[in-house]
């Protein structure tokens, strides 16, 4: 299987008064398409420095980023954002849902932006929300969810571009633990469903053990990378 | 990329917005309003101007003179046309028997023909077509409300009593304003020298109005006419010059309610620019998220560059509305001003120029803002950081944006001004007062953070903290509220100082009546009813008329015919009325040479003083020689002295004095100020010196005052009516920038009451911020208004202007109290709810 994310030699520092801090350095791996995989690490360990690079949303000091065969960096903010649209789902701990939206019209921006057929778009909009269990909360504003709800908005969100790739931070973080559980399970049946590839930023074990692959970032560093079958091993 | 998407976004998006877009949006409307309402109501005049034309002047041709026709320019005017009216106009006492009220009136003498176009319009209708048979008068109809008179009482004009037939209404091309100074009164010029009031001593003018036959050119008599002007002296109007002339006035006044109303306008830019800062401060997750699912920065834009020229092309049509709407009010405040009925129609052309502007200003003032979101980096997403907006613009997109400004605000006033450097000092102006502004707003923002003591109780510290933590109102309020508070006081504090330079009532030793055209077999008698009635002359000063033969022994029709003379026409041509005394009076400083108060020797030149005003325009300097023609007989002069003469006080004052013991021969007639205790006694005086000597003309320097003030007051109140737009816009943008800041207000007032802070606390902090802001605001504009009104009064007035304190402190309590209400209104609500509810509430 070949790879839909190749991170070479990633490098990510920032100024720091007169300091020069290196959050991401020198990280280089593959993932296959397909599979899922979690990227764990304390906090500040720059976990989630390096998801904001795979996926696109920052430029790296030195090194590369090549999703789904298309080298990011050479690419100007406006072509990554396609590369986005097109690609990539996303998944956020605070939800980051536009409050000024209904349900409905949150999850359908991403197909909107592409200009595709409002009909179809809202059909397949209302089919994810019944999917993810807001069939009935469509018309209601962020502010008028829970946050499970509004998570749960975010995913089928994050599903209506049909994404090779979907990168989620966190995505219990915020929730309680029942929720939390529910939320889990939604990203990976409909990751499996979409036979989307999925990178998890976590800082909980248990999920991360749900992925095929755990990469253990520690100071900037990759601590560990293993794979399901070590894990079970490990188990 | 995907417009309708952003088009949709814009309108999603703006949903849960519109309140606080409305009160953006309601700042243009006022400032588009004013727009519309000053250039449509400049059309409907210039319109007004060109349909009546004819009725401006009401004949073809209006020649006047000081004096009796001479005979070349009368045959001339015969070879014209026959159809012609002569009109005798001077001004006099005159006195209404019915209630023995006298007042100092305009006299018209009129013949039969005058209109020729247009009509007199009386009230009854038909007494303009019978006045003349009757051989009554008509009189201006306020006066007649007043006085409680009416047709069949009688006017005492000198000598001569006329049944008053009718009031007149409107006299074409004259505006109602042509009688502030003194009511109009029209008689038949037959007879009217029966009156008494044609001798020497009163100014006649002699009026010819001409109709032209069909076919004239009257170019071609034009030229004429100012071939012949060279050496007879006359002035002369026709209907194309009049109708330039009042174009031209009513121009130049709208163009200058046209620039104060566009400040209105761009105060609602400058709001427009805040508000969307703080708006888009409030989407800037929206735009990362937006910009994280693949929208691109430009349509991230987009998105909030529709929703402000949505909301600019509402504002506009919605102020374009109002503004129709306030145009119909316009004309009830100048048509007292302005010579032609005032036709209303809607302006097509000025609804879309206020469209435009309104639109252009709400797009390119959003564009500070708005050019920041492209900046905004999806990341955000993953960290919510504090973001500086002003700080992701680079300075060479500000560098451009300004300079987008200031050329749309100099073309602007170059369409209004029609002249490039008046625009562009005005656009310098306008950047100097604003720039200032922001620096006190800097400057405060700065001492507020330095120097707040930590001893302060906590609602001090907090409130006065308000001033410079982030979402602030300070600049945003000091700029508009500033800017529109300077316009208005300017404005008000130069009527103050005017009306201050003519106030002498109540000062001692000044007199407040003056006696003018009393003759000279009268002035005894005259005298004599002031010392009866125990009143104590203050000066008796004859006077004697007399023309400037030559100077420096060259004729003056000489020098008139000179093209390069420097002497003024109106200087050289003008009837001199001079004085002869021993000495100077009070009003008066010797400036250079010696003042000669007595000559015996008549075979010398006779020693004058001369007003130093007079020189340059006479061209003389001393020691230079004056022949005067006193009434038939020359008098050579040389001027020995020059003196500063005080004009702006009752007394009469002169250009030139001669010393005794030369003009005591002459005809001459006599001025005489007196000092009277009451306006009663002032009345009763007049009343007894007017039945006795009905030429006798008083000057009642109370009622002066109060026609100026009258006069003065109408006009700034059109300036201030249309300078009020600003401050609207001013509580507008006021508004508009506390509510966008409500929900942070209302987060921390929360906060505090979690805390524990008492409902009293927190509002002491919310009245002391505004308080504060409220006095800053009006102090910077009060003192811009001030050093504006300094300015003017030195350099256009030449008047020493001392600030009337009291108005000052006035307008400080108002403008705080304004402020204050806004601000407290802002946060309504807020207490009695319980903090989690008014959270929920507001996090939409």
């Amino acid at each position: 299987m070949s790879n839909i994310l190749q991170v070479n030699n990633l490098t990510r520092e920032f100024k720091s008064g007169s300091k020069i801090l290196t959050v991401v350095n020198d990280i280089s791996f593959g993932i296959e398409e397909g599979t899922s995989c979690a990227i764990v690490g304390p906090s500040g360990s720059g976990k989630t420095t390096l998801l904001g690079l795979c996926a696109g949303l920052d430029r790296p000091t030195s090194g590369e980023v090549i999703l789904k065969d298309i080298k990011l960096n050479p690419l100007s903010e406006d072509e990554r954002a396609s590369v986005r649209n097109k690609h990539v789902g996303f998944v956020f701990q605070t939800f980051q849902l536009v409050p000024t939206l209904t349900a409905l019209e949150n999850v359908m921006v991403p197909l909107e932006l592409r200009g595709e057929a409002t009909k179809e778009v809202r059909k397949r909009a209302v089919k994810l929300l019944e999917e993810v269990g807001l069939g009935d909360r469509t018309h209601h504003y962020p502010t008028q969810l829970s946050g499970g709800e509004q998570q749960r908005v975010a995913i089928a969100r994050a599903f209506i571009n049909e994404p090779k790739i979907l990168f989620a931070d966190e995505p219990t973080g915020n929730l309680d633990t029942e929720t939390g559980d529910h939320v889990e399970e939604l990203i990976f049946d409909l990751n499996q469903k979409e036979h989307t590839t999925l990178i998890l930023v976590t800082h909980d074990l248990e999920l991360a053990e749900k992925c095929d692959r755990i990469i253990k970032i520690k100071n900037g560093f990759v601590d560990s990378d293993i794979t399901k079958e070590k894990i079970s091993v490990v188990k | 990329m995907s417009w309708s998407w952003v088009f949709k976004m814009a309108w999603r998006d703006s949903r849960s917005n519109r309140r606080k877009l409305f009160l953006y949006m309601a700042a243009i409307i006022v400032g588009v309003a004013a727009q519309v309402a000053i250039t449509s109501f400049r059309e409907n005049l210039n319109k007004s101007i060109s349909d009546q034309s004819k009725e401006l002047l009401g004949a073809d041709l209006e020649v006047e003179r000081n004096a009796e026709f001479q005979p070349e320019l009368q045959a001339y005017l015969d070879s014209l046309s026959s159809e012609q009216s002569k009109m005798l106009a001077f001004s006099s006492m005159v006195l209404f028997p019915k209630t023995g009220t006298t007042r100092l009136s305009q006299i018209s003498a009129m013949e039969d023909g005058f209109p020729f176009y247009g009509r007199i319009q009386t009230n009854p209708e038909e007494a303009s077509e019978t006045y003349l048979d009757k051989f009554g008068a008509l009189v201006d109809e306020p006066i007649l409300y007043q006085l409680g008179l009416s047709p069949g009482d009688s006017i005492k004009v000198g000598y001569t009593t006329y049944p008053i037939i009718g009031g007149i209404q409107d006299i074409p091309g004259q505006s109602m304003a042509s009688s502030v100074f003194g009511p109009r009164v029209l008689i038949p010029l037959e007879g009217v020298e029966n009156t008494g009031l044609l001798e020497r001593g009163s100014r006649l003018e002699h009026k010819l109005y001409l109709k032209y036959p069909e076919g004239t050119d009257p170019k071609v008599i034009e030229e004429r006419l100012d071939a012949m002007n060279d050496s007879l002296d006359f002035r002369f109007d026709d209907i194309a010059e009049r109708q330039q002339e009042v174009g031209q006035a009513v121009s130049n006044l709208a163009s200058f309610l046209n620039l104060i109303g566009f400040i209105a306008l761009l105060l609602g830019g400058i709001g427009i620019a805040s508000s969307i800062f703080v708006y888009i401060r409030q989407k800037i997750s929206t735009v990362a998220v937006l910009r994280c699912v693949g929208a691109s920065s430009s349509q991230a834009m987009a998105i909030y560059l529709i929703q402000a020229g949505s909301m600019g092309f509402l504002g506009a049509a919605l102020g374009a509305l109002l503004g129709a709407v306030v145009q119909l009010y316009l004309p009830v405040l100048v048509q007292d001003f302005i010579p032609v009925d005032i036709e209303l129609f809607i302006s097509w052309s000025s609804i879309f120029t206020g469209l435009f502007t309104g639109v252009l200003i709400s797009i390119v003032f959003a564009l500070f803002p708005l050019m920041a979101v492209r900046k905004i980096s999806p990341l955000f997403t993953l960290r919510s950081a504090e973001v500086n907006l002003s700080k992701l613009m680079s300075v060479l997109t500000r560098v451009i944006l300004y300079g987008i400004v200031t050329l749309a605000v100099t073309g602007y006033a170059w369409i209004m001004l029609g002249e490039l450097l008046a625009a562009v000092i005005f656009t310098m102006g306008l950047a100097f007062c604003l720039l200032l502004l922001t620096g006190f707003s800097v400057l405060v923002m700065k001492a507020a953070r330095r120097f707040i003591p930590v001893g302060w109780s906590y609602e001090w510290r907090q409130g006065l903290s308000n001033l410079y933590r982030p979402n602030n109102q300070t600049s945003t309020l000091l700029l508009t509220f500033g800017l529109g508070v300077t316009l208005i006081s300017s404005l008000y504090l130069s009527q103050d100082m005017l009306l201050g330079t003519i106030d002498f009532e109540g000062q001692e030793d000044l007199p407040n009546l003056a006696m003018y055209d009393i003759q000279y077999d009268q002035n005894e008698g005259v005298n004599k009813i002031i010392r009866d009635n125990g009143l104590e002359i203050i000066q008796n000063v004859p006077i004697v008329t007399m023309r400037v033969q030559s100077v420096k022994n060259i004729p003056v029709e000489e020098i008139l015919r000179d093209t390069s003379r420097t002497a003024r026409r109106w200087a050289l041509t003008r009837e001199y009325r001079s004085t002869y005394r021993d000495s100077l009076v009070e009003t008066e400083t010797l400036e250079e040479g010696e003042f000669i108060g007595s000559v015996s020797d008549l075979s010398s030149l006779v020693p004058i003083s001369m007003s130093s005003d007079l020189l340059e325009d006479l061209n003389v300097a001393l020691g230079d020689t004056i022949v005067w023609d006193v009434q038939g007989v020359p008098i050579s002069s040389y001027i020995s002295s020059t003196r500063t003469v005080n004009w702006q006080t009752p007394q009469p004052n002169f250009f030139a004095v001669f010393p005794k013991g030369v003009l005591e021969p002459a005809p001459q007639f006599f001025a005489t100020t007196l000092k009277t205790p009451s306006k009663e006694a002032s009345l009763s005086i007049q009343q007894q010196i007017v039945q006795a000597y009905p030429n006798v003309s008083a000057i009642d320097v109370g009622q002066i005052i109060n026609t100026v003030r009258e006069f003065l007051g109408r006009i700034t109140f059109v300036i201030q009516f249309i300078g009020l737009f600003s401050i609207i816009t001013g509580l507008i943008v006021l508004a508009g920038s506390a509510t966008t800041s409500r929900y942070q207000r209302i987060r921390e007032a929360v906060l505090l009451r979690t805390l524990g802070a008492k409902q009293r606390q927190v509002v002491r902090i919310q009245v002391i911020e505004y308080v504060f802001l409220g006095i800053l605001a009006s102090l910077i504009g009060l003192t811009l208004s001030v050093g504006t009104s300094v300015l003017l009064g030195k350099f256009y007035f030449e008047i020493e202007f001392t600030p009337s304190f009291t108005i000052l402190a006035t307008e400080v309590v108002l403008l705080v109290l304004l402020v204050l209400t806004i601000g407290l209104l802002n946060t309504r609500g807020i207490h009695q709810k319980p903090p989690l509810e008014i959270l929920r509430a507001e996090n939409t």
